[in-house]
């Protein structure tokens, strides 16, 4: 009861000297399932003064979306806004009529969602839906609109606007989908824009691009931005001030800086320190600050602190539930430890702990390469895929998703796969994988020449390579249940003789992934994303193999989860030797954890180099590019960075261009580069690159 | 506190649904068809011990007789007691339901799994077949086949076979063809397992659920078809009792509703029974339609 009150009276201070233009007070929304009452949003407060940039950061589940949900009042049953206000420009939202939300929404608030793909209606032109927001708010005549759409589209950075908005929805890509959603949200002006996680399902470049977007509609329209999203580099880009929830409650609020530079809560310490950094790499620190557990039940919230259970800086004062309290002007925290005045230590990074390989567990003898010596060649991949054709007697188009590649692997390394989206990276590991044939070229692997070889012939290897997938929720067969997943391929090759082996086996596989054995007898659904991750990682290790692709194995989970499975990726190769082919969009992470790193662009490859010079001194202008999108989460350092946004989406791998493929974006491209297609030259000691003027563009 | 916060805000708001009343919205109708066709199962099994009079005695001086004490439902053109005949005629209708229904729905999967599975020239070959069945209205082409065959309950049946595979294995191939590229399988692939084995331990389990609900909503289509087909003459041999046949007989005898009303009713509330319960499958196996 008592804390209730401190959170409302706190939330009546606003840290900002002008009137908030949304005044969030000790907002309850509930969720009314079979179970019982999820408390999703907990007693949240906070303001965002008229033109300010507010960023909410939490890992999923949270509460961050039903939190922005309710702002609008978009919940649907069985969830329900059980208490508090919402005060927009002084109106509670949580009273008004149907008739005045109608009002409200797109006049006053105005909301982009997550997913571009599905927020804009398929079936009408782009115009319709444009033209709509602003009519239904009978501003504007039916011309006017039509006119505003088109200025709106220029504005949002959309080429020929006038023909674009006489497209329909599915001849935009995702960003410019999000561009489109971004003109409808600005179409009647609103003071608040509400942007729920905007660019998680768009490539860096693109997000960089949305971002920058974000940051000069702030300025130039004194549009309030209220930011969520789960990457505090994207918040520490966009926003002056975060809030940070937890469990359903805000943990931290204060000034972007500070709290990147020096947080007050044990849960922003751990989210901070759990992202590798691109900007600042470590050689030899290789694991990651992660911290233990889940989240609590929301059923079942604990009466203490909700963060305790896996707290590094517990002590005994956290039975008790602290308020969000005032420590400093402007900043705020709900963490007995730091309200007490200490400071949280910068962190040591874990050791793992000394790996007890079990016998069983051990490799193959006699076949093992020593580390260096060449494992996978791949010589001028190439794979198309055809189209339907449009008619019968039509040219047959291909998509050219892998267009040449040529690429070694190492015994004992790890290489990393970049690129945008489209740019052929997991087909490649599919052609790798033999999930696909290749069109051309020759996959050898173990000096076996695979790129032909039917699945029978191959099944022998499949022992030694093995593939961990994107997708944690589709990747394990729901009607199996752990056991059974991961004692099929046991049982398959012969690997285990008996019952009761391959049930052993299994306990030890669970083990080695930091599972409970007891989880073979359960079904996938049971189990967070983290673990599935696990699990599919384990039916990897099941064969023993020596080589693992991974195709964006964390690029689903949350911060904290992702530097637990690269922990243990880091532990499972310096115990077993494995050999990785790591494929993901998130350069931090690529950097953190790979040897070497290729960069793929539209089927071809930019540029392949050792991850450290790489980073340091990128050759090929798209290398540099991609690293300059990546948002850094500091903002200091951020202000100082130079941006490099670069213009435009990677054309059609129907119809690429001439010569080199990243001609049409590229600054610094001449005649040459529409003749001829530059080859992959060595330009530096092992550094790689296809560009005619390598290390020119700086 | 969660009482004090009630009270402090208004917010205006029906009370949240009692768990049973949530559970009776979603699954209520389900349970209503799930009944209807148990009784009827029970009915078809227990029909001799339900009444003291035979399906075929004729008695020719107690003919056209309205529902009494001594005839339930009446008797029928022939004297036969219509309750009588109701029940065994249930046998029939159940049986041929079922059994048309679980063929074709095994024939059919059957054939799209290995239509989806091949691709090719196997699949254009196959699929052009089901779009020659299908292009026929189903009604008249079981006629046609039927009336070639002769009359009798296995001619029908198997009139009706040659109609009703291809919508599962239609079904059956688009479901496999959508597994095919889940993750899952490619998991399966690249860990070695044989084509066979993906197919039937990965793939056909994850792809039953519509199969489930399709099958469930279709045995009473095929329940009336067959019923359709006996009105028309064909399907049963008389004396054999059987609804559509006896909807046949009444249809004329105006004054003498109680001949063809009651096996009509009896076709709808199987038939209404199978489709609430499919709906109920359908919705179960939806996770989208799950919550609420």
């Amino acid at each position: 009861m008592s804390f209730v009150k401190t959170i409302a009276g706190t939330g009546q201070a606003a840290p900002t000297s002008a009137t908030p233009i949304l005044d969030v007070r000790d907002l309850r929304t509930q969720f009314f399932t079979d179970e019982g009452v999820v408390k999703a949003v907990d007693g949240v407060s906070f303001s965002v003064a008229p033109g300010e940039t507010l960023g909410i950061v939490g890992e999923s589940g949270s509460g961050k979306t039903v939190a922005a949900l309710s702002l609008m009042r978009l919940l649907e049953e069985p969830a329900r806004i059980v208490g508090g206000q919402i005060l927009f420009q002084g109106r509670d939202v949580v009273q008004m009529t149907a008739e005045e939300l109608r009002a409200m929404r797109g006049d006053g608030i105005a909301m982009v969602f997550q997913d571009p793909m599905t927020s804009l209606n398929p079936v009408l032109k782009i115009a319709r839906q444009l033209a709509e927001t602003m009519l239904v708010h009978g501003k504007v005549s039916e011309e006017q609109a039509l006119q505003r759409a088109v200025t709106l589209l220029g504005r949002m950075g959309i080429t020929a606007p006038q023909r674009a908005i006489d497209s329909y929805p599915h001849q935009f890509s995702g960003g410019m989908r999000q561009r489109v959603m971004l003109a409808m949200g600005f179409s009647n002006e609103p003071s608040l824009l509400i942007a729920d996680e905007p660019t998680t399902a768009l490539d860096v470049t693109i997000q960089a691009q949305i971002l920058d977007l974000l940051a000069e509609l702030n300025r130039d329209y004194n549009t309030a931005i209220v930011l969520i999203s789960h990457d505090l580099g994207v918040i520490a880009n966009v926003c002056s001030r975060v809030v940070v929830m937890y469990a359903g409650e805000v943990v931290e609020e204060g000034p972007t800086e500070q709290i990147l530079t020096d947080p007050r809560h044990p849960y922003t310490w751990a989210l901070i320190n759990a992202v590798p950094r691109i900007d600042r790499h470590v050689p030899g620190q290789r694991r990651l600050v992660t911290i233990e557990g889940t989240p609590p039940d929301p059923l079942n919230q604990p009466p203490g602190c909700r963060f305790a259970a896996r707290c590094p800086f517990k002590i005994a004062r956290c039975d008790e539930h602290p308020a969000l309290t005032e420590i400093r002007p402007g900043r705020k925290t709900r963490c007995w430890v730091t309200q007490a005045g200490e400071n949280l230590p910068q962190p040591k990074t874990q050791v793992a702990a000394p790996a007890t390989v079990k016998a069983g567990m051990d490799h193959g003898e006699g076949t093992k390469l020593r580390r260096g010596e060449r494992m996978l060649e791949l010589r001028n991949v190439v794979k198309h895929f055809p189209l339907p054709k449009d008619t019968f007697f039509g040219k047959q188009k291909v998509v050219h998703a892998v267009d040449g590649v040529d690429l070694d692997v190492a015994q004992g390394e790890t290489v990393g796969l970049v690129g945008e989206s489209g740019c052929g990276k997991s087909t490649l590991a599919r052609v790798v994988a033999r999930i696909h044939q290749p069109t051309a070229g020759s996959v050898i692997f173990h000096g076996q020449d695979i790129s032909n070889a039917s699945q029978a012939q191959i099944r022998p290897l499949r022992r030694r390579m093995q593939m961990v997938f994107q997708d944690p929720y589709a990747s394990l067969n729901p009607r199996m249940t752990v056991g059974e997943i991961l004692g099929e391929p046991l049982r398959f090759h012969n690997i285990t003789a008996t019952p009761a082996e391959t049930r052993e086996r299994i306990g030890d596989l669970l083990n080695v992934v930091g599972l409970s054995p007891k989880a073979a007898a359960r079904y996938p659904h049971e189990f967070s994303g983290g673990q599935r991750q696990r699990i599919s990682i384990a039916r990897a290790l099941s064969v023993q193999p020596d080589f693992i692709i991974a195709d964006e194995p964390i690029s689903a989970l949350d911060v904290n989860i992702q530097a637990q499975i690269i922990n243990l990726m880091i532990d499972l190769q310096e115990r077993f030797g494995l050999t990785y082919l790591f494929i993901a969009h998130d350069l931090a992470v690529v950097r953190h954890i790979s040897d070497r790193v290729v960069v793929l662009y539209l089927g071809k490859v930019a540029e392949i180099a050792p991850a450290d010079k790489l980073f340091a001194d990128p050759l090929h202008p798209y290398t540099r590019y991609l690293i300059s999108a990546v948002p850094i989460p500091d903002a200091e350092v951020e202000r100082k960075r130079k941006r490099m946004p670069l213009q435009g989406e990677p054309p059609s791998a129907i119809d690429p261009p001439s010569g080199c493929r990243f001609r049409t974006r590229c600054p610094i491209a001449q005649g040459i580069c529409a003749e001829t297609a530059p080859p992959v030259v060595e330009h530096k000691p092992g550094q790689f690159a296809a560009c005619h003027f390598a290390g020119q563009f700086k | 506190m969660s009482l004090a916060q009630a009270t402090a805000v208004p917010v205006s708001i029906a009370p949240v649904a009692s768990k049973r009343r949530r559970w009776w919205r979603r699954y209520g109708l389900a349970s209503l068809g799930a009944t209807i066709i148990l009784a009827w199962i029970l009915i078809a099994i227990f029909a001799p011990v339900l009444t003291s009079h035979s399906p075929d005695l004729v008695d020719v001086t107690n003919r056209l007789k309205p529902p009494s004490a001594a005839n339930l439902l009446g008797t029928d053109a022939l004297g036969r007691d219509v309750l009588t005949r109701l029940l065994y005629g249930s046998r029939i209708s159940l049986t041929t339901g079922f059994v048309v229904v679980i063929l074709a729905a095994i024939f059919g999967t059957l054939v799209g799994g290995i239509a989806a599975y091949s691709r090719g020239r196997i699949e254009e070959i196959v699929m052009r077949v089901t779009d020659l069945v299908l292009c026929f209205p189903p009604i008249i082409l079981a006629l046609a086949i039927a009336a070639a065959l002769g009359i009798g309950a296995t001619n029908t049946i198997i009139a009706m076979l040659v109609v009703w595979w291809p919508k599962f294995a239609r079904l059956a191939r688009s479901l496999i063809i959508v597994q095919r590229s889940q993750e899952y399988v490619e998991a399966a692939m690249v860990v070695g397992l044989s084509p066979a084995r993906i197919l039937i331990r990965h793939i056909i389990p994850n792809s039953v659920g519509p199969l489930i609900v399709l099958v469930t909503l279709d045995i009473g289509n095929a329940i009336i078809t067959f019923a359709g087909l006996s009105f028309l003459g064909l399907g049963v041999i008389p004396p054999t009792p059987e609804w559509g046949s006896m909807v046949s007989e009444g249809r004329e005898l105006i004054e003498q509703w109680w001949v063809a009303s009651f096996p009509g009713l009896a076709i709808l509330s199987i038939v209404v029974g199978f489709n609430f319960l499919g709906d109920g499958i359908r919705d179960w196996l939806d996770p989208k339609s799950r919550r609420r």
